[in-house]
């Protein structure tokens, strides 16, 4: 369990991290998602007690992160941009690490092998590969059985294969009654491994909710309908909040209406139908909606800092 | 590299561990024994201080009396055979900003401060496994580097003793001189986070400073130059009491204290900013 309350953070005059209230539970896959530079890193870096919030508290598992005495048994980290020293092995990086909680070589072992580092575990961190580089973060994380995961970007650099296994290993982890944070600016990924979502843009916070939520309550669910006759269908399907607009070949494209509406409404024109499917929004354009829907509400409350933010996800993509 | 899907069965350990100062120190030996880098400095703060001990007094030797009678009166066996340290402190305070300015360059420091949230314990945890390792690789060299340099004077009839007054203390505090210059170092490391700054500031205090006091007039420089770190921790490595220096230990404990200075702003710094 993560708790955020008006987390805030700023480096000299420019605001990272403004104002964010959330809180990560444990049983799913939390995703956190962000363009780059949307404060991810910062937050994550707060959570962990490595930076200092300028305002606001958060804490892991009931506590701030500095007051627990057994920090990689309560929380396992995997941090951007490799936190480790190029010039040592795998296996002594690791075992160096589990040595400040009492953690076994044996457990090292274990988790070299977790995560398919056996071969390479003798040999000098600097040379992997980003992939190797992520498998040697994910052993870190692991290393004290942590109750809550906190993982930086990390299917970054990894090939199918492992972007496969490392969705498997955080829904399993989650499934476990685990609290898994997972931060991604990549939209699909998220859909794929995340039941819930915190998005962010410019350090504020956009949405909380499930990806479930998240792609229903975008705009653009649109259902695809293929017929014999697409004026006469138009005509019948017209609404005030249907839009109905001609896409390749002799397809419709309509909003506003379900694919049981459409087709009972064919059925009662007569109008013959060939297809008739749902077009399930992606993430990434639910992300888009959501922020475009955020900018038109900006208006409304005369929100500047809500429109920055809008613009930068928008700009970073 | 195969990919293992099997899944960590829980719970691991039985029950939690907490951090520990001694658990924090394993872990920092750990670090310390697992760069190549540090165990180079080391091995070549040895080389230096035995190989030195060969090399200075063969060429004392061989030229001997020397010209000038007066530097035949001041000749002090002890220092020709240490004259390695001066080499070896190179080595030393280098690998002692290194030890934790390599952590920030590489990452690595949030990886140890997310392990050791309080933070303050690595550092004291750095400092204590460099200074028990410079002193156990230090003292047998130093007396090594005594005993070789002594047995090639000999053939002068130049050779000091250990039993000597002040001989023993002027070559145990040559190693403890080089065990100071690597805990500043560390201190430098921490306090700057930047191998370059803590490697110029460190040097800058111990090399360039004298030689700008030398500048000043004298009736400044004199009174100053004795209190700089650098004259102040090698007066323990004077066998005869030199007016130019503090008294040996009172030396060496003004240098012990600059150390303790630097380090103790060093941990402030350490817990006020972000990793």
């Amino acid at each position: 369990m993560i708790e955020a309350h008006g987390l805030t953070k700023f480096y000299g005059h420019k605001k990272a991290v403004d104002d964010l209230t959330f809180t990560v539970r444990p049983g799913v896959v939390t995703g956190f998602l962000g363009p780059n530079g949307a404060g991810k890193s910062t937050t994550m870096r707060m959570i962990l007690g490595l930076d200092a919030p300028t305002a606001g508290t958060v804490r892991v598992n009931g506590k701030a992160y500095r007051e627990h005495s057994a920090p990689l048994h309560e929380v396992g980290a995997l941090l951007e941009a490799r936190s480790v020293h190029t010039g040592r092995s795998a296996f002594n990086h690791l075992l160096a690490l589990a040595q400040t909680s009492g953690i076994s070589r044996a457990r090292v072992n274990e988790v070299v092998d977790l995560v398919g580092l056996q071969e390479v575990a003798g040999k000098r961190a600097g040379g992997f590969s980003l992939g190797m580089g992520q498998r040697l973060g994910m052993a870190s994380a692991l290393l004290g059985d942590p109750q809550t995961l906190i993982l930086d970007e990390p299917v970054n650099g990894l090939d199918p294969d492992g972007i496969r296994w490392v969705r498997n290993l955080l829904k399993s982890l989650a499934a476990e009654g685990r609290t898994v944070f997972v931060s991604s600016h990549l939209m699909s990924e998220m859909a794929q491994t995340a039941q819930h979502l915190i998005v962010i843009g410019r350090g504020r916070l956009i949405a909380d909710t499930s990806v479930d939520e998240f792609i229903a309550g975008s705009s653009r669910n649109l259902v695809r309908v293929r017929t014999t006759d697409p004026h006469a269908l138009a005509v019948v399907l017209k609404g005030p909040d249907v839009t109905v607009v001609a896409a390749q070949g002799d397809a419709l494209e309509v909003s506003g209406l379900s694919t049981d509406q459409i087709g009972l409404a064919a059925g009662g024109a007569g109008i013959t139908l060939l297809e008739l499917s749902a077009q399930q929004t992606s993430l990434e354009e639910a992300f888009m909606d959501l922020t475009k829907d955020a900018v038109e509400y900006h208006g409304a409350t005369t929100n500047d800092e809500g429109l920055d933010a809008l613009e930068t996800a928008g700009a970073d993509r | 590299m195969s990919t293992a899907t099997a899944i960590p069965t829980r719970p691991r350990e039985s029950s939690p561990k907490k951090v520990t100062q001694a658990r924090v120190i394993l872990s920092e030996y750990t670090k310390f024994r697992s760069l190549r880098s540090t165990v180079f400095s080391m091995l070549a703060a040895v080389v230096f201080v035995v190989g030195l001990s060969v090399l200075v007094p063969s060429v004392v030797v061989a030229h001997w009396p020397p010209d000038r009678p007066g530097e035949a009166l001041a000749f002090d066996p002890t220092a020709r055979s240490l004259s390695g340290i001066f080499l070896a402190q190179l080595a030393i305070g280098v690998l002692g900003v290194l030890l934790i300015s390599g952590e920030y360059a590489t990452g690595m420091i949030r990886a140890s401060f997310a392990a050791v949230p309080a933070r303050l314990p690595v550092l004291w945890a750095k400092a204590a496994v460099f200074a028990t390792v410079t002193l156990v690789l230090m003292v047998p060299s130093v007396l090594g580097a005594f005993l070789i340099g002594q047995s090639i004077l000999t053939s002068k009839h130049l050779q000091a003793n250990l039993s000597d007054p002040g001989v023993l203390r002027a070559v145990i505090g040559a190693a403890l001189y080089l065990t100071v210059v690597g805990l500043l170092g560390i201190g430098l490391g921490a306090l700057l986070r930047n191998t370059a700054a803590g490697i110029s500031t460190l040097f800058g205090l111990l090399f360039v400073l004298p030689i700008i006091v030398r500048f000043l007039p004298s009736s400044w420089a004199d009174p100053i130059s004795k209190y700089l770190p650098s004259s102040a921790g090698e007066a323990i490595t004077h066998v005869h009491p030199n007016p130019a220096t503090l008294a040996p230990w009172n030396g060496f404990g003004l240098f012990c204290a600059y150390a303790l200075v630097v380090l103790i702003a060093a941990a402030i710094s350490l817990r006020r900013r972000d990793a």
